[in-house]
């Protein structure tokens, strides 16, 4: 029993690492990726293109517009001076907001109206805007706080002492990483997974397999042992590189979390396995590998809240491993979870696992043919 | 070697090689071969595996570049002129890439287009290639659901949509039956007689090369000769026997004298055995024996086999490969009667949707038996092997493999059996030595046996030097033997050979067959499906298939005496076969 | 790439002889039967756009609202009750009250709160001081993007209250500098506007590679293509008939994208149709051409599978643009997002849908695709010329 299934894996991974584009395809990207989408991945924006529109020559003005340029987040692009000018601007994607100071901006401030402060920003992506706005807002009020104090203006009978917890300067990158570390793992499990059964039938290896004295379930598990194994080894690496390189703070039980690792890589070879089950082609191998990746990926949170999401679709999300491979990551990484509090996230995966692979191995059985 | 001719020669190719690198060796599939060869008759290109038959076709079609040499089609340089050349030649590759998703009618289109063949003189050739082709009924069929044979001969028409002056076929019948193989022979003919067509076609049945005008013997990169084919064999006059001994059984007997020094072959046909020698007188060693006195030795006029394997085992490494096949004669399971059937088929039915492909058959096979499976391509015979492997579950019926049905038994039942599938089905992207490692392990082999095992698997089967080759880059007879060491690694009692031979060249069938034997005779029951007909010689009993049903079932000699007749006073097997195919 | 030009340069300007364009019409035919008969293509082109966008269409969203709060109110008074309402009447919060700090604390851990408002034992007597009482808000910062909003809403919900409370009091209370916010092309700052038509461009990109990835990788296998290398057919011929066929299938499952957009996601199309036309016709040429090279260059089905996998989804997912803001990416990691194909289109969909015909916009982008189908095209050219090598 056990030379056999050994044997199946030293087969499987032969047969997967043995062409040298199959295993560039299968070692690099992933370390690759990692890099390049740790650093793309985060919805802090570090330099704001903008333009001033300064209709108001006085002192006060100039002071203000000191504010947004010792802004670290802010680069100042243009200076307007017609109305007329802002569109192009915009419209061109040169600038993300135009800062329009109208004429008796400092005269007003000066008599105790309101001066208004118009600012216009591109919407089309309309997170990027609400961001940018927040930080506008910020240097607004910072100003405003200033001002008034220097004034000899009293303060406000209540005010915000916020603080952030797990992620104190809250960094987006402390998010996306572990994210991503998910979300390669699970492309990892399809890529070895999800084409293996149907290229055995098209290449007629799999009637050999099935004569021998092999059962289905050992034939089952030496398929998926590989993709186990590589996504142990390459999320070892990952969680090394997340750690090491993006220095992503890793609080919590590291038992733990290999627990959510072993889990997730068993749904994800589940779920590859029972679509390569069903595949007769490669070609519907790989489709079938996509359309369970892509909506895995999209909803599981890890860009978009799924809190966010309508009752149906967030639904959906309970039969996507990701979504709580995704908890999983970041409760131990950042807000140094331990099983305990993990508990709601590793059983829907061992579930979701060992249902996948049961009825992967039930249609090994029954569609022999 | 190029001889005079009187007109221009049609496809010449001057000191043309041509080497592959898979991986990191070398092979040189082409050695500085040079030949011409005359308009308007049928070439045949005859050698065996791995001589370099595909690779001068695809060199011809302009398909490849040469390392160094020419060679001129038509006239023209086929590798610089490629489009030129293609426009007027034909050629059909040995898998003939038809698209299974289109009907018979839209592949042909399709090639008629890219032949650019005039729409107002298509109506007519359709008629003649499908009157020709006997595809006229299927015009509307997906070609995926062709049988084999009419596979072939729907690549033939596509090939033939715009009649070309030169025609290569690339082993046009290999896996393709009796049959289907004599209705393309004739097609050829008729192309050749009524539209002066010039024909290369390679094949590695010898009896084909008999039907050609002329013949290049191609062995490892080189030609070894050419000629016409019976000029060629008529060097052998006065070498070849038939020999007869009342009430011994043949098979045996053959083994015997194929191991007598001085004998270059002998071959089971019919009752039988077809001798070669190395002199022109029958060898002491035979003559002496005392079982001999009572043999009927009669010299017989020699065929171009006879002359294909004298020149080919009178080279180096082609020698006949001494078989010992360590098989301790197994009877564990042996408890009992020795007659008493290990496989019994009863009212067997499979069916795919509508289609009957196994049609209610029955048999039994007794132990240590060669029982044969013989029928045209879609008769139902891989159907039924594949029934009997617990592959596929039957429709209806009753079967039992050993006691068991496969499908549901342990799964060390399946221990006791060996599959060999018609299509290479070891794995192409791993070596040789893993896929034997992989296997041996597969069937539950550790420790000092399994060394043993491969040990023997290599050896047995000259294995060693391909040790770290990708087993999808082996000759055809290679993978063959491949797929049967894999087969035997755990001495399994019942073996299932899916068309074990198709392709392969006669040298190598006959090393197959010399295995069989051995292991028949060892107590291994053995059942083969093929459509060789003289291979069914071989068998102890077969069955003759068509349309998923049994026509007949017995011994070969019984079969052939059915249907003797006074026009046929000796039938061979392939007229029973084809006669018992023509009845129903 | 300079090998890639002298390719280019050396593609012969088809003569279009009438054999020619027979081969063509014949070969792109062959294709649509095979399409026909195979619904996995027809899946590809059709189906999976109406699931990925109904699905996403709908389930992708970054408009946070009723974010879970927890307020802790140590000792309840008319004040607190007072701030609690003004939160409570918001639509951005689902607010639960909890006795204790420790309790909402807990909470937080869970995961069954997002932040935390506490308003301290003393917080009406400190209310009345000059120094003002502090609330003080906790956030789970995990998702530094949703703490961010939260955070942004409750300075928001808190400035209102402020507002609210000095009217009722008779005061005013005036900020010197007040910020009048006008965001252009999406007024309403609805995520789905920028998400969806952003999704029309990732979902293209895996349409157009999926359906050519494994094409020319079947025709070696299957030994199709050794049949039809033999026959005056060109390689030009070939390619050009497999592109005509999945170019229009692709444009296909394109129409039905924006038409989703459009009609059920109610996402305004500012500029021309025709202009969108035209730009998505030149990146799913680019996405094709994609599909073919991978398939060229691996000739086993495998492999492309893998290459197809690894190479259109993620990229397209996370560098175009999409979600995450190029401009803000390392200047390396903006450098990577030029050679995806998806981040042109996801700019110039993005300012078609929403802003309008840009030409300054539009036009570099399209080039930009432009350049990227020739040089996918013109890989797969010279990766299979007619020889079997």
């Amino acid at each position: 029993m056990l030379t056999r299934l050994l044997a199946l894996i030293v087969k499987e991974f032969l047969a997967l690492l043995k062409d040298p584009k199959s295993r560039t395809v299968l070692i690099g990207p992933p370390l690759i990726q990692l890099i390049v989408f740790g650093y793309a991945a985060t919805f802090e924006l570090k330099d704001i293109p903008y333009a001033v529109f300064n209709e108001d020559r006085s002192a006060i003005s100039r002071d203000f517009e000191a504010a947004f340029t010792g802004a670290p987040s802010f680069r100042r692009i243009a200076t307007i001076r017609s109305e007329e000018e802002i569109a192009p601007l915009i419209d061109d994607r040169q600038v993300l907001l135009v800062i329009h100071i109208g004429q008796r901006f400092g005269a007003q401030q000066l008599s105790g109206d309101p001066a208004p402060l118009q600012v216009i920003v591109d919407g089309r992506n309309s997170n990027t805007a609400m961001v940018a706005l927040n930080y506008v807002r910020r240097i607004v009020n910072q100003y405003n706080e200033d001002w008034l104090k220097a004034h000899g203006q009293s303060g406000l009978p209540a005010h915000l002492e916020s603080r952030a917890w797990f992620n104190p300067n809250l960094e987006s990158r402390w998010f996306f990483v572990p994210g991503i570390i998910g979300m390669l793992s699970l492309i990892t499990t399809i890529l070895v997974t999800a084409m293996t059964v149907a290229r055995e039938r098209e290449q007629g290896t799999f009637d050999q397999l099935l004569v021998t004295p092999l059962r289905p379930a050992e034939i089952l598990l030496g398929k998926a042992l590989p993709g186990f194994i590589i996504g142990m080894v390459q999320g070892t690496v990952i969680l090394l590189i997340a750690t090491l390189w993006f220095r992503v703070p890793l609080l919590g039980s590291l038992p733990a979390l290999y627990c959510g690792l072993a889990l997730f890589l068993l749904s994800g070879v589940g779920a590859g396995l029972l679509i390569s089950s069903l595949a007769v082609t490669q070609q519907q191998g790989l489709l079938g590998g996509f359309l369970f990746m892509v909506p895995a990926s999209i909803l599981s949170g890890f860009a978009t809240p799924i809190a966010n999401m309508p009752p149906v679709v967030q639904a959906i999300t309970l039969i996507d491993p990701l979504r709580y491979f995704l908890v999983v990551l970041r409760k131990v990484f950042l807000e140094g979870a331990g099983f305990d509090i993990l508990f709601g996230q590793l059983w829907p995966m061992a579930l979701i696992g060992v249902a996948s692979l049961s009825l992967a191995s039930w249609l090994f059985r029954h569609r022999m043919y | 070697m190029v001889m005079a001719m009187k007109e221009a020669p049609i496809l010449v190719a001057d000191h043309l090689s041509k080497s592959f690198t898979p991986g990191r060796q070398r092979i040189q599939a082409l050695d500085a071969v040079s030949f011409a060869i005359r308009p308007g008759v049928i070439t045949g290109l005859i050698g065996p595996d791995a001589a370099g038959k595909t690779t001068l076709m695809r060199l011809a079609a302009g398909l490849l570049v040469p390392d160094s040499g020419s060679i001129h089609a038509l006239g023209l340089d086929a590798t610089h002129d490629s489009l030129t050349v293609q426009a007027s030649l034909g050629y059909m590759p040995q898998r003939f890439g038809l698209y299974e998703d289109l009907t018979v009618q839209e592949n042909l289109d399709l090639y008629a287009d890219l032949q650019g063949v005039a729409k107002d003189v298509r109506g007519e050739r359709y008629g003649e290639l499908m009157h020709m082709t006997g595809l006229q009924p299927f015009v509307g069929r997906l070609a995926g659901k062709l049988s084999g044979g009419m596979k072939q001969k729907l690549g033939l028409a596509c090939t033939l949509v715009r009649p070309p002056r030169l025609l290569l076929l690339d082993e046009p019948t290999v896996g393709v039956d009796p049959v289907s193989r004599r209705e393309l022979w004739s097609i050829i003919d008729r192309l050749v007689a009524s539209e002066g067509m010039s024909v290369l076609l390679s094949t590695a049945y010898l009896d084909e090369a008999e039907r050609c005008d002329e013949v290049i013997l191609l062995h490892e990169g080189k030609v070894m000769a050419q000629g016409i084919p019976a000029e060629m064999s008529a060097t052998l006059r006065g070498r070849t026997w038939t020999v007869s001994l009342p009430g011994r059984q043949h098979r045996a007997l053959q083994m015997r004298l194929a191991q007598t020094a001085g004998v270059v072959d002998a071959l089971v046909q019919g009752e039988r055995i077809r001798l070669v020698t190395e002199q022109a007188q029958l060898p002491d060693a035979i003559d002496s024996h005392p079982d001999m006195h009572e043999a009927t030795v009669d010299p017989v006029a020699p065929r171009f086999e006879d002359l294909f394997v004298d020149m080919l085992r009178g080279r180096p490494n082609s020698t006949p490969h001494a078989t010992h096949l360590d098989f301790a004669p197994i009877s564990p399971h042996a408890d009992g009667d020795a007659t008493a059937p290990v496989i019994k088929v009863d009212r067997l039915i499979r069916c795919f949707g509508d289609f009957r492909a196994v049609d209610g058959i029955s048999f039994d096979v007794r132990r240590g038996e060669i029982f044969g499976l013989l029928g045209a391509n879609g008769a139902g015979k891989s159907t039924t092997f594949r029934m009997l492997c617990g592959l596929l579950p039957p429709s209806s019926g009753h079967l039992e493999v050993a006691g068991l049905d496969l499908r549901h038994a342990a799964s060390a039942a399946r221990a006791r059996i060996g599959y060999m599938s018609q299509k290479f089905s070891q794995y192409g992207n791993l070596s040789v030595g893993q896929n034997l490692a992989f296997f041996a392990s597969a069937y539950g082999l550790a420790n000092k046996a399994r060394a043993e095992r491969l040990a023997w698997a290599e050896d047995e089967f000259d294995l060693v030097r391909y040790r770290n080759q990708l087993a999808g880059d082996l000759p055809l007879g290679y993978k063959q033997r491949l797929a049967m060491a894999c087969a035997l690694m755990h001495r399994p009692e019942i073996l299932f050979l899916d068309e074990p031979t198709s392709g392969v060249d006669p040298l190598a069938r006959r090393e197959f067959w010399q295995r069989i034997n051995a292991l028949a005779l060892s107590g291994v029951t053995v059942l083969v499906t093929t459509h060789f007909m003289e291979e069914a010689e071989y068998c102890d009993r077969l069955v003759i298939m068509a349309a998923g049903r049994i026509l007949t079932v017995g011994e070969p000699a019984a079969i052939k005496a059915a249907v003797r007749s006074p026009e046929l006073p000796e039938p061979s097997m392939e007229d029973a076969f084809i006669k018992h195919v023509e009845e129903t | 790439m300079k090998t890639v030009f002298d390719a280019l340069r050396r593609i012969p300007v088809m003569r279009r002889t009438p054999a020619s364009l027979t081969r063509l019409k014949a070969l792109v035919r062959k294709e649509f039967l095979q399409i026909v008969r195979d619904p996995s293509s027809i899946a590809i082109a059709f189906l999976m756009p109406l699931f990925l966008l109904l699905l996403f269409g709908y389930g992708v969203s970054l408009d946070t609202e009723h974010v879970p709060v927890a307020f802790v109110a140590e000792q309840p008074s008319a004040d607190t009750d007072d701030f609690r309402s003004s939160l409570l009447g918001s639509r951005y919060f689902a607010i639960a009250t909890l006795r204790t700090l420790p309790e909402a604390e807990q909470a937080l851990r869970e995961g069954r709160v997002n932040a935390i408002v506490r308003l301290r034992a003393n917080f009406s007597e400190r209310l009345r001081r000059a120094d003002g009482a502090p609330i003080q808000i906790i956030v789970n910062g995990v998702d530094a993007n949703t703490a961010q909003l939260t955070l942004g809403y409750l300075e928001g919900a808190w400035g209102n209250w402020l507002t609210r409370r000095v009217a009722s009091r008779g005061g005013e209370l005036t900020a010197p500098v007040q910020l009048e916010q006008r965001v252009w092309f999406n007024s309403e700052l609805k995520s789905r506007n920028f998400l969806v038509p952003g999704l029309v461009a990732i979902v293209m990109t895996l349409i157009g590679t999926l359906l050519t990835a494994l094409v020319m990788a079947r025709e070696w296998e299957r030994g199709t293509l050794e049949a039809l290398l033999v026959t005056p057919t060109r390689m030009s011929e070939i390619l050009l008939g497999k592109i005509i066929a999945y170019f229009t299938l692709g444009t296909g499952g394109m129409l039905i994208s924006v038409g989703l957009a459009v009609w059920l996601f109610g996402v305004p199309l500012r500029g021309s149709f025709w202009l969108l036309w035209t730009c998505a016709s030149l990146f799913l040429l680019a996405a094709l051409g994609m599909g073919l090279a991978i398939s060229t260059v691996a000739r086993n089905q495998f492999v492309a599978g893998q290459l197809a996998i690894v190479g259109t989804f993620l990229p397209a997912f996370l560098l175009s643009g999409f979600i995450f803001d190029i401009d803000s990416m390392p200047a390396a990691v903006q450098g990577v997002t030029h050679v995806i194909v998806a981040r042109y289109f996801v700019t110039i969909v993005q300012t078609l849908f929403l802003a309008g015909d840009v030409w300054s916009v539009v036009l570099p982008n399209a080039l930009a695709l432009l350049a990227m189908a020739a040089f996918f095209l013109a890989v797969t050219w010279r990766k299979s010329r007619k020889r079997l090598e």
